[in-house]
């Protein structure tokens, strides 16, 4: 368990080290932001969208006991933009490219195309570790900011479906309930969240053993203990933001 | 099938002093001692298990050795920083058991990632004709757009040593060269070699347990027994003995 934790240690100072070591990998790091936003892109629309209708068809009557329905947009805008969204697009992160990363590398490692790419002069924790830790914590806080979009059209759309309703009224009224302090907690959440993906499902396939076996384990683990970090991040980070919040 | 003689040159480009290696309580490796020679073929014969790929690793400084030395064209590898071992590995080539040819390349990408990364200041043409003289050299010009997944194995080994020979190393390492392919393919990997040889002047160690590629892919053998080198010389000369740990292997490959 100890050993375990400092060989984490290590590689995440590893990571901080080799990310501030030229040559920078600009390129690989562009392609793997592609290869992360374009594979969570149609489940986190899906997601996204079809849980800004729910929450809002499940919230409305609630409201609406009170005469309170006009407070339903900001009521999405909280619980999306606070909770919803940036714990959707990790969960989701978690399970696409968490194991995909973690499958990816194992695979790399165990056909020796880790060792293959050192001995050919290339440093394979730059290239391969360090563009896809970057990737995902780039690409996080974007995806965290679109899912929030698409579950707003959701609502929206649940919202029109029962009532007449415009939709610039009701942005508008949606943006008023987000304070600036949330849109800093959300960015920097998304932030920790994307760099916990990138280094759990890095991690798990760096260092993957035992063949195809190994390969598999090395993706479960990726997407069980990436989505168990997101949960506890996520209850530190509310606890911290409520703290700034009184 | 006559077995190649030695090379006459004594430069050494490979020297191994009293290598130990140890994984927990197994030592593979109990003091070995190996020089290879500039231009000579050298093969490595051994039992599986027996710690001729770890060798190997060391020299490449993929693993490091818990004693003794070893310098690689005059610069002893586990002194080097990341740097210099960078610059020292541009001038060996690593030919893996299992190709290890990167799985979501083309041939062509394949080839081109060494020089692509290494030598930022060669235009594409340059890389393309670079990519198209190893390729001409294995004999595999036609796979340039496959993806590996749709090559057999030797022609997977092929394009792992096209791979290495891009950056025109001065030493080749061959794990296991011919290892899981049909005696054929075996023939013509062990000519891939001998011409590798001649056209890039590399110098080279060969890790295998087949005879018919030591026998003719080898200027020198070196019998890795019990942790350390214990015969060397030409293949008769290996081979010219009652030793029970050596005689197995020249019964069971069948090429008296």
């Amino acid at each position: 368990m100890f050993l375990e934790l400092y060989r984490v240690h290590l590689f995440i100072t590893k990571f901080f080290k080799e990310a501030f070591t030229p040559p920078f990998e600009g390129k690989e790091i562009l392609k793997q932001c592609y290869q992360v936003g374009y594979k969570s892109l149609a489940l986190i629309s899906l997601t996204g969208f079809i849980t800004g209708i729910v929450f809002a068809k499940q919230s409305r009557p609630s409201l609406a006991e009170f005469g309170a329905t006009s407070w339903l947009p900001s009521l999405v805008g909280i619980a999306l933009f606070r909770t919803l969204a940036p714990l959707l697009t990790a969960l989701i992160s978690a399970g696409k490219v968490g194991s995909s990363i973690g499958a990816e590398l194992g695979s790399m490692k165990v056909t020796e195309q880790i060792e293959a790419m050192e001995v050919s002069a290339t440093n394979p924790f730059s290239y391969l570790v360090v563009t896809r830790v970057l990737a995902t914590t780039i690409t996080l806080p974007i995806l965290t900011f679109y899912t929030a979009f698409v579950g707003l059209l959701g609502a929206f759309l649940n919202v029109t479906l029962s009532e007449s309703a415009s939709f610039s009224a009701f942005v508008q009224s949606f943006l008023e309930s987000i304070t600036f302090l949330d849109v800093i907690a959300s960015t920097v959440k998304a932030i920790i969240f994307g760099f916990t993906i990138g280094m759990v499902g890095c991690y798990q396939g760096f260092n993957s053993s035992k063949g195809t076996e190994g390969v598999g384990k090395a993706a479960n683990s990726a997407v069980v203990i990436g989505m168990f970090l997101v949960f506890m991040e996520e209850v530190i980070a509310t606890q911290i933001t409520f703290m700034f919040r009184t | 099938m006559e077995a190649k003689s030695k090379t006459t040159t004594t430069e050494t480009v490979i020297s191994i002093r009293n290598v130990e290696k140890s994984f927990g309580d197994y030592q593979v490796l109990k003091g070995a001692d190996l020089d290879l020679y500039k231009g000579e073929n050298l093969v490595v014969l051994g039992r599986s298990g027996t710690g001729k790929s770890v060798l190997i690793k060391i020299i490449s400084g993929l693993l490091t050795q818990d004693a003794g030395t070893v310098s690689v064209l005059g610069k002893e590898v586990s002194q080097l920083n990341a740097k210099e071992l960078l610059e020292l590995r541009l001038r060996i080539g690593f030919s893996f058991q299992s190709s290890a040819l990167y799985d979501s390349m083309t041939i062509r990408q394949n080839l081109e990632f060494p020089l692509i990364r290494n030598k930022k200041n060669l235009t594409k043409g340059e890389i393309n004709k670079a990519v198209e003289t190893v390729l001409d050299a294995v004999g595999l010009m036609q796979t340039i757009n496959q993806m590996p997944s749709e090559l057999s194995g030797g022609q997977k080994k092929r394009i792992g040593i096209a791979r290495t020979l891009i950056l025109q190393p001065e030493i080749m390492l061959y794990d296991e060269p011919t290892a899981g392919l049909d005696p054929i393919t075996c023939l013509e990997i062990n000519r891939l070699i001998n011409e590798v040889q001649e056209r890039y002047k590399t110098s080279s160690i060969v890790i295998t347990h087949d005879l018919t590629c030591a026998k003719e892919v080898g200027n020198r053998i070196a019998m890795l027994l019990d942790g350390q080198f214990q015969r060397a010389g030409t293949f008769d000369e290996v081979f010219d003995t009652d030793d029970q740990r050596v005689t197995p292997f020249f019964e069971y490959n069948f090429i008296q």
